[in-house]
């Protein structure tokens, strides 16, 4: 068994007006792994990951998610592996209560009620949301919310975890806890973002797209360090790997990937 | 604008009520629903000079806003709405009904004086009795009180998505206002044709956001059916509660309260 396999092959997709979206796209995300999709605006990062768990069906090339590519027939165990946060909560959130809205998943796969209860609990309190259970999704704060639409895919167990924008819109605070959640997952995880600090810390691999297309698919390491490339695709280097405004020293060269706050020079 | 705005801050604290915890809010929806509903139908089914007959029914209202501890202010605030297109409707009715129906001393009182009273009564039993079950109950409860009572999904599932949206579509809405008036100063830029474009813009961004709303259900699994789970049950303070008061409003609706009283006070000093 291999659920948390993502692939694509020569996915292509142009929107109905006729513009094309994406040009022969092809990937392979294994087990465990955290990914970072970057690219400018309009480079095909959201209409990629609609493609990821069968919104949009491929107009040419294939994607497999696990065992099964993507066909009307296999949309259901697809969505029950695949969990997508969307980039505005207010789209996801539309139950009447946080509650039923962490609900809502769980409940379309007909589960027990006393399970949905429980998983209902354990979604909200890995993203410290249990005491917003019962408010309003539309009364929370813009950190809430997002944490509140994460634990709405949590609670269906995905095996791979798609992210649009998480922290789009968040205080540093609220995005600081979004990085450390994101750290702690053991899912598969891919993100489609702009913030290539927080990729630079979550993901170890990363893909670029660029009109359509990959153009470069390695180690993030590697690839936010590149510059020419990143600047080819209207990207710039994450902020903490930037030379210093202040005293003008570059980047620690001792810097490295995922998981650890490190401390840069104070002043 | 600030009107709107101020008026779905009100929504809201309406809507916050609900969250309280009361002898009334623990009802069961479904009760609450058809009591409301009794209540409303007897009210509305007196004839059109009916005015002391239906001063009993206050009680209804008095008691549940002061049991459910719902602020007279804000229902009041919430009402005003509706008495103004009551009264702008009701006033015609003393002009067009002259027809003498009763004398007070040298004052004479026509037939359309007494149904506009009528009128605006009614208006304020049966809307403050509707925004009572709302601040009381809550509008999710009272969307699966009306699916458990067999109301169509369809429509139950309609209310909730336009109650959950409609504070993004003002919030959406305000917004763009806003940046309108900050680009107009204070002049015609107002006018009718930036108001006709603004609307459409504001429906085309509905429309994206409902695709968007659809996406987010279909990744979780949505099948066309919406659950809404949690299991009801009547316990015998909720029966009780839909009983006394249905007989009660059906009692009133026979026998004139006041004019009962009326008659037993002045036999009493005659």
């Amino acid at each position: 068994m291999s659920h948390h396999i993502v692939e694509a092959r020569d996915l292509s997709y142009s929107y109905p007006d006729g513009t094309p979206a994406l040009a022969g796209v092809s990937f392979r995300i294994t087990h465990g792994e955290s990914v970072g999709l970057i690219g400018q605006n309009g480079a095909g990062k959201s209409t990629l990951l609609l493609h990821l768990n069968g919104i949009f069906p491929p107009a040419e090339g294939t994607v497999r998610v696990g065992d099964y590519p993507i066909t009307p027939k296999t949309l259901v165990h697809v969505r029950r592996a695949v969990g997508m946060v969307f980039q505005d909560p207010d789209d996801q959130l539309f139950m009447p209560t946080v509650r039923d809205d962490v609900a809502f998943g769980p409940r379309n796969l007909e589960l027990p009620e006393d399970e949905i209860a429980r998983r209902v609990e354990t979604a909200l309190s890995t993203v410290g949301a249990e005491h917003l259970a019962d408010r309003p999704p539309y009364r929370l704060s813009g950190g809430e919310k997002r944490a509140v639409a994460i634990a709405t895919v949590l609670s269906m167990e995905p095996s791979i975890l798609i992210m649009d924008e998480p922290s789009a819109n968040l205080d540093p605070g609220a995005r600081r806890k979004l990085i450390h959640l994101l750290q702690s997952f053991t899912h598969t995880l891919i993100v489609a973002t702009h913030d290539l600090d927080m990729v630079a810390e979550v993901c170890e691999r990363t893909i670029v797209l660029k009109k359509g297309r990959i153009a470069a698919d390695g180690p993030t390491r590697n690839i936010l360090q590149n510059e020419e490339l990143l600047l080819s695709c209207g990207l710039e280097k994450p902020l903490r790997m930037q030379g210093c405004p202040v005293c003008g020293n570059g980047p620690g060269q001792d810097w490295a990937p995922p998981k650890k706050t490190d401390g840069h020079h104070h002043h | 604008m600030a009107e709107i705005e101020s008026s779905f801050w009100d929504i809201r604290r309406l809507d916050t009520l609900a969250f309280a915890d009361s002898p009334i809010h623990r009802l069961d929806p479904r009760v609450k629903i058809l009591t409301t509903l009794v209540y409303i139908v007897t009210v509305v089914s007196f004839p059109k000079y009916a005015v002391s007959a239906l001063l009993p029914f206050l009680l209804y209202p008095v008691v549940i806003s002061s049991l459910g501890r719902v602020p007279l202010e804000l229902l009041a605030r919430k009402m005003l709405p509706a008495a103004l297109f009551a009264f702008a409707i009701g006033i015609f009715n003393p002009l067009l009904d002259r027809a003498p129906l009763f004398a007070v001393g040298p004052l004479c009182v026509s037939g359309g004086m007494v149904s506009f009273c009528s009128i605006m009564l009614r208006v304020l039993l049966t809307v403050s009795a509707a925004l009572l079950l709302i601040a009381t109950t809550g509008m999710e409860a009272v969307g699966s009180g009306l699916e458990r009572l067999g109301a169509p999904k369809g429509f139950v599932v309609q209310l909730l998505f336009l109650y959950r949206y409609i504070f993004v579509l003002g919030d959406t809405a305000s917004r763009m206002a806003r940046a309108r008036d900050l680009r107009s100063f204070g002049r015609r830029g107002t006018g009718i044709r930036s108001y006709a474009t603004l609307l459409g813009h504001l429906l085309l961004r509905t429309m994206d956001r409902a695709q968007n709303i659809h996406q987010a259900m279909l990744c979780r699994g949505f099948d066309g059916e919406i659950r809404l789970g949690k299991p009801m049950r009547l316990r015998a303070a909720d029966t009780l509660f839909l009983l006394l008061w249905s007989v009660l409003f059906l009692l009133l609706r026979q026998v004139n309260l006041s004019r009962l009283l009326g008659a037993l006070a002045t036999g009493l000093f005659s």
